[in-house]
């Protein structure tokens, strides 16, 4: 070896005692553990936001030109499942964890991560009390309850103004599971003081979430006489529920949710076919003008070549954005060490996004605030926006065709 | 509230009732014969709720004409798990007998998974969204005509009980083993063969079932859950008894639903379950042991 090619082989040497940690993360791969219910009631769900999770390596890669590996575990929609698999995926080496869709199994998770000393990005859960507990590595980019139930209730505003309606009552079923309870919250919080929506709740019927028949709670519903149903749902109930509302001929002048999933979800539509048309939910949507959207549609249309991004859009894009946080963090801090990645994802500022809404920033609590929300109705067998108007590709249908005032 | 709304939803309970109690039929007839207790009697209902909608996918086939051949297939596969796999174990300890057959509702359900997924299944039939309108009150078709078939599944199930030479044969075996075999039945066999009724039951059921409830792989074990609650308080082994059981369980269930809260609805069978084992053990119409 001649002098200069010593010297230079001791400099990066020197260079790689220096910084290890930008090596590290040069050569590394971010272990992303992706927690989701791939199956049991919450199964359809699951899968969908799973499809956002199997976008992040490519598009990532070709975005930050950073590489992530998956390490997918199920947690059969059971919260005490949930929590062993996240101890299983920290302990096989994952670095940071995405999921879980649930708010219980959220909270489960924010436990074991927190004790663990492993940050966790939720996608979608939405239960206040997540981001409350003062918890250092707990994030998310998702609406809490009492910005869904903000968001739903003014677009329900929206809605009758639109539609030039005016509804005095309604009925509000609920799933009752740590999300429905917190929606419940909201609703009973905020809706005495939104002046401007003419209707009062006159029944409020809880249910399983596992329900496999509906029949007393729709028959208890019908028996209010109220104009339209406040519903928040998931998706399997919300199918029996429908079913349920056929067969007793209940027709009130629509469905409508103030912010929960089930009514946009393809299952939903390929179970009931025309009886999935007028329902509405008021959630946080994607921006399909987004440039960020249309790299993933190209490559969520590549890998899923059957289906479409609209029937996944909320469940696959907040879950795309939840590694999207976790890949940008790794990319800046430039290592996998879990207390430096919690410290960049509390920095992130990511502005080219996919969700409605303000940027990807986080504030004392772990929350990103300013998610949007949008009035999506089932027109034609699709989810299509109505409200807000910016963003409408299509007018709201209220109250539905068979509303039949009796 | 109005007596409609009290009339419909006693009606919707006690035609769910009945199908819950064919189902629970058959765990009794296993259980008063045999004297196991079939811990994967709910996996074995979820598995015929399957082939109900298999059979409607590829032949569309209503499930009350798949009856036959799913309960025939069921009869096969009750007799062969009896004769080969649960005939040794009879006059083995207890938790032998409960280790076997929950290894057997384990893999069922795995095997389910594997098979058909996680999804939630369904059949689609005309009349499953309408209901017959008898002045106020409306009565949803695919569960009366579920209710109907329960109905007449019991009652052929008694009748062969009651009359058949095989029937009395198997009711021999199970009021006295031993005086079973010194004249000459073939005891095993019958246990055999009323395993294969049993399941054959549970078939019927699934497929009744399947027309009221949307089936995925987990429903099994909480099936297998209120079977044995029905059972326990219709009396174990008493075929009027799980019947019984059956209706007054969907009944309270729904009353509860209406009068309480909807979500209170399962606590309320377990309630009636905690009632009956304190004032009677042997359940409504069972016999004292």
């Amino acid at each position: 070896m001649q002098r200069r090619q010593f010297n230079k082989a001791l400099a990066g040497a020197a260079a790689l005692a220096a910084f290890p940690g930008l090596v590290r993360a040069q050569s590394q791969k971010l272990k992303v553990g992706v927690i989701l219910p791939r199956s049991g009631y919450l199964g359809f769900i699951g899968q969908s936001c799973q499809k956002g999770a199997d976008l992040a390596p490519g598009v990532i890669k070709e975005m930050l030109g950073v590489d992530i590996e998956l390490m997918n575990a199920d947690f059969e929609s059971n919260v005490d499942t949930a929590r062993t698999r996240a101890e299983r995926l920290i302990q096989e080496g994952a670095n940071v964890l995405v999921g879980p869709f649930d708010s219980g199994a959220a909270a489960a998770i924010a436990q074991v991560a927190e004790q663990r000393g492993v940050p966790l990005v939720i996608n979608i859960a939405a239960a206040p009390q997540i981001t409350e507990q003062g918890y250092k590595f707990v994030f998310r980019n998702f609406q809490t309850a009492g910005d869904i139930v903000r968001n739903g209730l003014d677009l329900i505003g929206d809605l009758f103004r639109a539609t030039n309606t005016v509804p005095r009552t309604a009925v509000y079923m609920h799933v009752n599971d740590t999300f429905g309870q917190a929606m419940t919250k909201g609703i009973q919080a905020m809706l005495p003081m939104r002046t401007q929506l003419p209707f009062k709740i006159v029944d409020t019927i809880g249910y399983d979430p596992a329900a496999k028949d509906l029949t007393v709670e729709v028959s208890k519903a019908k028996a209010a006489n109220a104009d339209f149903l406040l519903l928040v749902c998931r998706l399997n109930d919300a199918i029996i529920l429908r079913r349920e509302m056929v067969k007793q001929r209940w027709n009130p002048m629509g469905i409508v949710s103030p912010g929960s999933p089930g009514m946009y979800e393809e299952q939903y539509f390929k179970t009931l076919g025309k009886l999935s048309e007028y329902s509405i939910s008021n959630v946080p949507w994607y921006n399909p003008r987004a440039k960020l959207t249309q790299v993933v549609e190209k490559a969520f249309k590549k890998q899923n070549p059957k289906d479409n991004l609209v029937f996944h859009g909320l469940n696959a894009g907040f879950t795309f954005e939840a590694c999207l946080i976790a890949a940008d963090a790794f990319k800046r801090a430039r290592s996998i060490d879990p207390k430096t990645l919690a410290d960049a994802i509390r920095q992130t500022n990511i502005t080219e996004k996919m969700m409605l809404g303000g940027p990807i920033k986080f504030n004392a609590k772990g929350q990103v605030e300013g998610i949007g929300s949008a009035c999506v109705q089932n027109l034609h067998l699709l989810p299509t926006v109505v409200l807000p108007a910016s963003a409408a590709t299509a007018k709201p249908v209220f109250p539905a065709p068979y509303y039949k005032k009796t | 509230m109005g007596f409609d709304l009290v009339a419909n939803v006693i009606i919707a309970g006690v035609l769910t009732g009945l199908v819950y109690g064919l189902m629970a039929l058959g765990l009794s007839v296993i259980f008063g014969v045999v004297r196991v207790v079939n811990f994967a009697h709910g996996e074995m209902m979820t598995l015929a709720m399957y082939a109900a909608t298999v059979l409607f996918a590829a032949f569309n086939l209503d499930p009350f004409l798949a009856m036959i051949p799913v309960a025939a297939a069921f009869f096969v596969l009750g007799y062969a798990l009896q004769a080969g796999l649960i005939n040794p174990f009879v006059t083995r300890p207890e938790h032998s007998q409960f280790m076997l057959l929950v290894a057997v509702a384990i893999i069922l359900v795995n095997a389910m998974l594997m098979i058909f997924g996680p999804d939630a299944r369904n059949v689609q039939v005309d009349y499953q969204l309408e209901s017959f309108e008898i002045g106020r009150i409306l009565v949803d078709k695919a569960r009366l005509y579920s209710a109907l078939a329960a109905i007449i599944a019991s009652f052929a199930l008694f009748v062969f009980f009651r009359f058949t030479l095989t029937g009395k044969a198997i009711r021999a075996c199970a009021d006295n083993y031993l005086g079973a075999k010194v004249v000459g039945l073939n005891v095993k066999r019958y246990y055999a063969l009323t395993f294969g009724i049993g399941a054959a039951c549970v078939a019927v059921a699934g497929c009744a079932m399947v027309l009221l409830v949307d089936v995925t792989p987990p429903l099994g074990p909480a099936y297998t859950l209120l079977a044995f609650v029905i059972v326990i308080v219709g009396g174990l082994g008493s075929m009027g008894g799980a019947l019984l059981g059956g209706v007054l369980i969907g009944v309270s269930e729904a009353l509860a639903g209406l009068f309480i809260t909807p979500s209170a609805k399962g606590m309320f069978s377990f309630g009636l379950l905690i009632l009956v084992l304190l004032f009677r053990p042997q359940g409504l119409l069972g016999r004292r042991s």
